[in-house]
Order: C-alpha cells, then sequence, then structure tokens
C-alpha cells in the first residue's frame, strides 16, 4: 500500500511508531545512565501517545485507559523512581563503556529487519490502521535484550527489561485493540512490584559486591569448581 | 463451585495476616494451619469436579477441569507438607542467626503469595490473567531466593530474576499473538483470550500465527519449566534459597509452567494439524533431559544434584507430552505427580541433611544413616524412587513412556535409556557416600517432623503398586482432553 493513501492519523501513528525504535538505538548508545533514564523516558512517552492516537483512529475507547497506564508508569513512575536511586546510590557520575559500538549497531539494525521478516505473516492478516507498527513492537522486544547482553550495569539491565515490556505492551496495542482490561491492569500491576523489587535489589547488590557490575556476579557457575 | 472462591481467597488472606504477624513464634503454625485449610478446600473441589464434570465459575475467568483439578490437589498437598516441614527448619534457621524478623515475616507472606499464584495459574481460564499469575510467581519467589543475603544467594536471586523476567517476556509476547489469532474472527471481544473459547474455534485460528504463538510460549514459559539452553536460574535459584523454597519451586512451579504450555500445545495442534508443536517440544525435553544427566556428574552442592534432577525430569515429560498419543500423555501425568511428590521429599531431606552436616557440600556430608536413621533412609529411598527403581510410581511412568516411545519413535529409545542410566548413576555416586560414608566426630541429630516425609514416599509408592480408580479416572479423562483418546 502507498504511504500516501494513509490518512494524517495513520501517518502520525507511523511516525511516533518510528520514533520509538529510534529511542531504543539511543538506549543503545547512551553510556551515561542519567541520559539513558530520560530515552527510557522518552520512549513510555511515545508508546503512549501512538497509543491514544489508536485510541482516536480507532474509536477503542478503552485504549485511552492503556494509554494512561503507560504514560503514568513508564514515562513518570518508573523513571523517577530509578533517578531517584541513581542518586541515592550514589552512581549518576559513572559512565559506562559501551563495547564494540559499531557492531552492536549494526546488530540491531539487522534485528530490526528480522523481526520485520517474523511478524510478515501477521501483517498481512491484520486489517487495523497500526499494523505496520506490529514489526516495531517485536523489534523494541529484541534491541531490549540487545541492550541488556551487550552492558554490565545493573540499572541499564533494569532499564532493558522494561523497554522489553515497552515493546511487548506496543505490541498489544499495535496487533489488537489492546489486551482485556484485566489483562492490562494485572500487567501494569507485574511491572511496578518488579520495579519496585529491582530497587530493593540494588542495595543488595551493591552491599554484596561493593558494585553494580553484574560482571561480578561470578560465584555460582554451571560446573562448581 | 464456593470451593474454588475460596481456594483462590484463602491464601490471599492468608498472605495479609502473615504479612503483619509472619514473624511471631507461632507463625510457622498458622502457616501450616492456612495450607491445611486450603488442602481440604483442593479436596472439595475435586469432589465437585468429580461429581459435576467441568467448574466454570461466572464470566468464565476461571475453570477447572480434569487436567488441572488434580493439579490444583497435588499444588495442595504439596504446599500443605511443606508447611508442616518448614515451620521447625525455618525455627531452626532464625535460631542460628541466618535470619531476622523482617525476613521471617516476608517468608511466611511470600509464601502464601506463591501458593496464591500457583492456584491463580491452575485454576484460570483467561490466558493472560495465567501470564500475570506466572510472572507474579516470579516475584513472590525472588526475594525468598535471597532470603540469606549472602552474595551467593544475592547473584542467584538476580539471575533468577532477569532470566525468568526476560523469558516470560516472550510468552506474553506469544500471548499477544494468540488474542491476535482469536481477533482475526471477529466478534469475540474480551473473551478472546478465554481458553476455553480459544479451545473451541482451535481449528478456526490462523496456523501460520499461531506457530509463531507457540514459539514464544515455548521458550517464554520453557524458561520456567528449566528447559536447556534456557535452565540457567534453576540450580542457583534451587540451591541458595531456602529449603522449603526449593521444595516448592521444584514440585509445584516446575510442574505448573509445564501445565501452561500443553494447555498452549492443545490450541496450537487444533489450529496448525501438523505436529510441530509437539516435534519442538520433544527437541527441547530431550536436550534437557541429556543435559541435566550429563551435569548431575558435575556438581558438588547437594541442592543444585537434585535441582539438576528436576531440569531432567521436566525435560523427560515436555518430551513425553511432545511426543503425544494417549500412552505418552498418560505417562507423563502421572509422571508429573509422581516427580513432584518424590522430588518435594527429597528437598525435604536434603535440608535436614544440610542442616545435620551444617553444610550443603556433598563432600562434607557423611554418615547420614548413622547419625539420623530418618533422614539417611529417606534420602536414600527418596533417590531410589527418583531415580526409576520398581515399585516406585517414577518407575511406572518412566516404562509407560519408554513403552509409548518404543511404539511412536523407536530409535529415540536408547537415547532415553542412556538418558536415565547416566542420571542413575550420577545420583549414586553422589549418594552412596553421603548416607553409607564414615560420619564426621559430634555430628548430632536435629528435630524432625518425618511426617511429610513418609507421607510422600509412601504415597510414591502406592502409585507404583496400584493407580487408585479415581485417580486413573482423572488421568484418563485428562489423557483424553490432551490427546483425543483414552489410553488402551
Amino acid at each position: 500500500m502507498d504511504i500516501t493513501q494513509y490518512t494524517f492519523y495513520e501517518q502520525a501513528i507511523l511516525f511516533i511508531a518510528a520514533l520509538v525504535v529510534f529511542t531504543s538505538f539511543l538506549m543503545l548508545a547512551q553510556r551515561s545512565l542519567f541520559g539513558l533514564i530520560y530515552v527510557f523516558a522518552w520512549q513510555g512517552l511515545m508508546v503512549s501517545m501512538t497509543t491514544a492516537l489508536s485510541a482516536y483512529v480507532t474509536q477503542f475507547h478503552h485504549l485511552y485507559v492503556s494509554a494512561l497506564i503507560t504514560l503514568v508508569l513508564k514515562a513518570i513512575l518508573i523513571p523517577l523512581m530509578l533517578h531517584r536511586l541513581i542518586i541515592r546510590l550514589d552512581i549518576h557520575r559513572e559512565v559506562e563503556t559501551v563495547l564494540y559500538p559499531a557492531y552492536t549497531m549494526t546488530a540491531a539494525a539487522a534485528l530490526v529487519m528480522f523481526s520485520y521478516y517474523v511478524v510478515l505473516p501477521i501483517e498481512q492478516l491484520s486489517s487495523l490502521a497500526t499494523r505496520n507498527t506490529i514489526a516495531v513492537s517485536l523489534a523494541v522486544v529484541l534491541l531490549g535484550m540487545l541492550l541488556m547482553i551487550s552492558r554490565r550495569q545493573a540499572v541499564t539491565h533494569v532499564v532493558g527489561f522494561m523497554s522489553i515490556e515497552n515493546g511487548l505492551f506496543f505490541a498489544a496495542v499495535a496487533s489488537t485493540q489492546g489486551m482485556p482490561m484485566v489483562v492490562e491492569l494485572g500487567i501494569a500491576f507485574d511491572v511496578l512490584v518488579a520495579a519496585v523489587l529491582f530497587g530493593v535489589f540494588f542495595f543488595h547488590i551493591r552491599s554484596s559486591i561493593d558494585s553494580l557490575d553484574v560482571d561480578q556476579l561470578n560465584r555460582l557457575s554451571e560446573v562448581e569448581r | 463451585m464456593i470451593a474454588l472462591y475460596l481456594v483462590l481467597l484463602v491464601p490471599l488472606l492468608g498472605m495479609a495476616f502473615l504479612a503483619s504477624f509472619g514473624h511471631r513464634l507461632r507463625a510457622g503454625r498458622v502457616n501450616v494451619l492456612i495450607c491445611v485449610f486450603t488442602f481440604v478446600l483442593t479436596l472439595v473441589l475435586a469432589v465437585d469436579v468429580l461429581i459435576d464434570g467441568i467448574i466454570t465459575l461466572p464470566g468464565k475467568q476461571f475453570r477447572v477441569d480434569a487436567f488441572n483439578v488434580y493439579l490444583i490437589v497435588l499444588t495442595g498437598f504439596v504446599g500443605m507438607t511443606t508447611a508442616i516441614f518448614s515451620g521447625p527448619y525455618m525455627e531452626n534457621e532464625r535460631n542460628h542467626g541466618r535470619l531476622n524478623d523482617t525476613r521471617l515475616r516476608l517468608y511466611h507472606a511470600m509464601y502464601q503469595g506463591f501458593m496464591l499464584s500457583m492456584y491463580l495459574v491452575l485454576a484460570t481460564n483467561n490466558m493472560g490473567i495465567l501470564w500475570v499469575s506466572m510472572e507474579g510467581a516470579t516475584l513472590a519467589t525472588v526475594l525468598l531466593v535471597s532470603l540469606y543475603r549472602t552474595p551467593e544467594s544475592i547473584e542467584a536471586a538476580w539471575k533468577y530474576f532477569i532470566l525468568c523476567g526476560v523469558g516470560i517476556a516472550q510468552a506474553l509476547f506469544g500471548t499477544v499473538l494468540l488474542y491476535f489469532a482469536a481477533n482475526q474472527m471477529g466478534g469475540l471481544g474480551d473473551r478472546a483470550l478465554l481458553w476455553s473459547v480459544l479451545y473451541e474455534h482451535a481449528s478456526q485460528l490462523n496456523p501460520t500465527v499461531m506457530e509463531l504463538a507457540f514459539v514464544f510460549l515455548l521458550v517464554g514459559y520453557g524458561t520456567k519449566i528449566g528447559l536447556a539452553p534456557l535452565h540457567n536460574w534453576l540450580p542457583d535459584a534451587h540451591s541458595e534459597g531456602p529449603t522449603p523454597m526449593s521444595a516448592v519451586l521444584s514440585g509445584l512451579l516446575l510442574n505448573d509452567a509445564l501445565y501452561a504450555v500443553v494447555r498452549c500445545k492443545m490450541l496450537v495442534d487444533g489450529s496448525v494439524g501438523s505436529p510441530l508443536a509437539g516435534y519442538l517440544m520433544m527437541g527441547f525435553g530431550l536436550l534437557s533431559f541429556l543435559v541435566a544427566a550429563l551435569f548431575l556428574h558435575r556438581q558438588r552442592d547437594i541442592k543444585r544434584l537434585f535441582s539438576y534432577s528436576s531440569i531432567e525430569h521436566m525435560g523427560l515429560m515436555t518430551f513425553a507430552f511432545g511426543m503425544g498419543g494417549p500412552l505418552a500423555t498418560f505417562a507423563a501425568l502421572l509422571h508429573m505427580t509422581v516427580h513432584s511428590l518424590t522430588k518435594s521429599a527429597i528437598f525435604v531431606t536434603v535440608g535436614h541433611a544440610a542442616q545435620i552436616a551444617r553444610t550443603q557440600k556433598i563432600e562434607h556430608i557423611r554418615g547420614l544413616i548413622k547419625t539420623q536413621p530418618v533422614i539417611g533412609w529417606g534420602l536414600t529411598v527418596g533417590t531410589l524412587a527418583i531415580a526409576g527403581f520398581p515399585p516406585f510410581g517414577v518407575f511406572t511412568s518412566e516404562f509407560l513412556l519408554l513403552t509409548a516411545t518404543m511404539h511412536i519413535h523407536p530409535w529415540l529409545t536408547p537415547l532415553l535409556l542412556l538418558g536415565i542410566g547416566i542420571a542413575f548413576a550420577g545420583l549414586f555416586r553422589n549418594l552412596q557416600p553421603m548416607v553409607y560414608g564414615l560420619a564426621p566426630q559430634g555430628q548430632k541429630a536435629v528435630k524432625v517432623n518425618h511426617w511429610p516425609i513418609m507421607a510422600h514416599l509412601g504415597l510414591v509408592l502406592w502409585l507404583g503398586l496400584a493407580i487408585p480408580g479415581f485417580l486413573s479416572d482423572w488421568f484418563n479423562q485428562a489423557t483424553n482432553l490432551i490427546a483425543g483418546s483414552f489410553p488402551q
């Protein structure tokens, strides 16, 4: 289908969805922890905006509620919490080394193409205005995993984890009209509890290895030495 | 029907109560009482299902049929016996200064929280709620894994949290795809995530989407089952957490994750018409089975040893469900029961053995039979049972599985036999010195409630000698539900 055939709102959805992937790329390149959290908050905001826009286009009003949940949870509450934790842990000056940035970026681009390939059969089936963004959601999930693999900082891992959740939530909005409300609330509850637990863990890890570098968590191994 | 409400309500209230009073002296007893009460309720529920068939709550969000009712009863039973074991065990840990009041309160509250999430996973009819409760189980147990706050336990808990969190995120993507496939039919609205509705319309669901969904669901819930190569969290979490937690993780959580995969497989099979889902499960199952059997030989920590044995058995069950067919499915259902009973009994004895020897290192645990015969013999008999010796129930189910494999995929039988042999050797080379070896000077017996061990092993023995009529009826019905026909 030609892009000019889309209505204004559909084009806007596509545009913001593209920005969501862009934020994922930014996270991969971001070295300071604060920067990472700001980018994560932006991602949350944009996912929420896309949701609100699709609610407007498709006239599924309960999507407004989903958009609100995302906005509060992913764009405000969790970034704020992480921000405060970083200050309390006194690690805001830490700059993480990004190993092999060029390779990471190439891998990320390949992952985006891979997700377009994987979801092709789904896109062809769907009749929703948002169908072009399904690949975006899978890409955000995969890029979140890549972020977790390529970094060593516990806080970065949590941001990667939450970004994966963003991608999943986006998938639910893009491919269907959002999950049933009770499921969505359940997921939001789980994410919130997980965020609080992660905060608790930062302090535990710090008190046990005196750093938040998860590479130093290496006491247990598959075969004991 | 009222029993189903109560089964879900009682652990919830118990969690709230223990969250405020869980550090008191009698909190362990209260925990036992709550579990006993829930177990009685699950029995009432089982009788209801036996009489009325499938029970559905209004709104169809909860549904109990032959497949999940026996798992609910099993959950109630293992939860109860482990609570009985946990009371004196945790008291002992507190006396040794490994715990303080706050952590004991957390432990008791989360014990009930975990039980609640298990009942929710089993009883729900909504694939979304299934995911939410499965994630809830991770959240409830993750702080328990790091309960002792040692560097190892924190590392184990972090690994568990991250690996299971990311793993189970894949299952959510799979669930979204399920919902998408159901939405294609139109007109289902919010009911499109209900398992019963999906099952009814399985043949109309788009096969390509369902295949894709199953891959994600298998990887997601498979992480929780502990399928190789996603099993890394399991031995760590089992070895570093408190022993009652290891018992319920091995006995209940792994079973429930497998239950989720089987439910998904039933949907995919109805839609796809090719054995893809089954082959995937067989592949992952067989791989985990063989990998875990080999790793059994390299373990030096007694709890890690038995958690690898759990991976091995979960692999075997996944393989059996994947192979399908009435005989293999029946074997897998039976194996779920006997493995769960045996393994939780083993972890109970292992917990006491570690308290006797004051270490979990296999090389320092010696002479258990001499120091405390109940523990020594319990461990021996439990290991005999789990290794698949007759006359225990594990033998029966493994024998049935081998027979089924001979019929369907004869060339895989040698692999299974080989794995069982390797696992047997791996368990016994470690067991032998632990129970018979020379006891170190001054090793003293600990206070033990041997009732749970006896009950579990007794049941496994009973199931090996004769499966009671009502139970085999259940298994038959569940087999019919999953495999489409009754076993011969």
